[in-house]
């Protein structure tokens, strides 16, 4: 499959990335991994007049930690998040995904911040932003999660704005993320992630389920009240209400949410 | 802009099995396509074309890339190895020895693709375990062989690299 002709340039740098798709206007898309981009741009799903390689731009490949917050570079490979010391040590949920995103060879090109930009709701990343409150860093703001994934694949993102670094809290305790799927390879029919905060307060996140990520508000308070796994689990599957396809009707997804969410509880230590 | 348009034209020097090729290409050209058409490498095949079956997998800087979900522009300035690039001469690659001794394949479509992943996998890891096997070549499917000659191969290749009559692996 060819995709349709475009124009390419390579970025220099930032500003330089941002000038070229200003130029390009609506028609210009970024190109980081292209995981997601040259599949869709294959099938002629997506046909850019221009794109904006910004794969040779190192300087927004790192990992830091600053002030208790995990600050990633968006070209931070998942290969390279999985991997990394500082991230298995100071959020060990984020290493986790990363480990579980696509398989061998799309790990060793796809990056953060272009899952993030993508906003797929089956981008596992996104949930892990949503349930612990990250911030996405552009070229002119910071947007929190909640405002940033607004709906499947739309962002506040401007047409000439680049994410160049997401931000997440250090959270060193107790996490678990859990993908339901057929194959290892696949995207997850619902995704859940779990994290207990450094204040004991515990997160639940939802991929998949929605038409973004979303919080699993439910089962938060429900442990919050003193209520065991299953019964967290149940007020969480009775809170969603999922978007159902042809692969996955959406009793099916409600299913999952309380199979998977009572399984991640109870891997936390929950009775 | 429409399909049929092809004015805009890249040059591109990518270092393939050694040899820097310099060639003229359209930013849209696939690298398995510029593998394949331009340079005569058919070794690389195209599966699924979707990005999921690992047939068209190369390395690229050594590490395993699927060659039909990047642009060759993209490439640029880096090293492209295929599965041509492995045997010197006349003498097999250990991981090639190994897919043939223990016949790691059916039909063979798929074959070259797992030989490059595997190649990239013992890089990062020598002596990976049965369940690192499956894990570190997930994204190479083959609809033959079940696997299991496939990982007594990558654990064949293993033993013979790290008895250290393997070649650098890279």
């Amino acid at each position: 499959m060819i995709p349709s002709a475009f124009d390419y340039h390579v970025a220099t740098d930032v500003a330089d990335a941002e000038a070229h798709l200003r130029d390009g206007g609506d028609d210009a898309k970024v190109l980081a991994g292209g995981m997601s981009l040259i599949p869709l741009m294959k099938t002629r799903l997506v046909e850019p007049g221009l794109l904006v390689d910004i794969g040779k731009l190192d300087e927004l490949r790192y990992v830091r930690v600053h002030d208790e917050r995990l600050h990633i570079g968006a070209l931070t490979r998942h290969a390279d998040l999985a991997t990394n010391a500082v991230v298995r040590e100071n959020l060990p949920l984020l290493a986790k995904v990363a480990a579980e995103v696509g398989d061998a060879q799309v790990r060793a090109r796809g990056t953060i911040g272009g899952v993030i930009s993508h906003a797929d709701s089956a981008g596992d990343y996104c949930t892990v932003a949503i349930m612990l409150d990250a911030e996405i860093v552009t070229t002119r703001r910071r947007i929190l999660a909640a405002d940033f994934f607004l709906d499947f694949m739309t962002t506040p993102l401007e047409p000439d704005e680049l994410v160049t670094e997401v931000i997440f809290p250090v959270e060193k305790g107790p996490s678990e993320y859990l993908k339901f799927r057929r194959r290892r390879t696949d995207w997850a029919m619902v995704g859940l992630g779990v994290q207990r905060k450094s204040d004991g307060a515990l997160r639940v996140g939802l991929t998949n389920v929605a038409s973004r990520a979303i919080r699993g508000t439910a089962a938060e308070v429900a442990v919050g009240e003193g209520g065991d796994a299953a019964r967290a689990a149940a007020a969480l599957a009775d809170e969603v209400r999922p978007t159902g396809d042809a692969a996955v009707p959406a009793e099916y997804k409600k299913a999952l949410v309380r199979v998977l969410a009572e399984r991640a509880l109870r891997g936390l230590g929950l009775s | 802009m429409t399909s049929t348009d092809s004015l805009v034209k890249e040059v591109v020097h990518i270092e393939v099995n050694g040899v820097v090729r310099a060639e003229t290409v359209e930013p849209r050209m696939l690298l398995v396509h510029f593998l394949r058409d331009r340079l005569g490498l058919t070794g690389t095949h195209i599966g699924c074309d979707t990005s999921q079956c690992g047939a068209c997998t190369v390395l690229l800087d050594g590490e395993a890339v699927k060659s039909c979900t990047l642009f060759a522009v993209q490439a640029n300035g880096r090293k492209i190895t295929t599965v041509e690039g492995l045997a010197e001469r006349d003498t097999l690659h250990p991981v090639q020895q190994a897919f043939h001794e223990k016949h790691g394949l059916q039909c063979g479509y798929c074959t070259p693709g797992f030989i490059m992943s595997t190649v990239s996998l013992l890089d990062k890891n020598p002596r990976p375990n049965d369940e690192e096997i499956l894990a570190g070549l997930e994204g190479n499917i083959c609809r033959c062989t079940g696997y299991v000659n496939i990982v007594s191969a990558v654990k064949a290749a293993a033993d013979t690299m790290a008895a250290g009559d393997g070649r650098d692996s890279s």
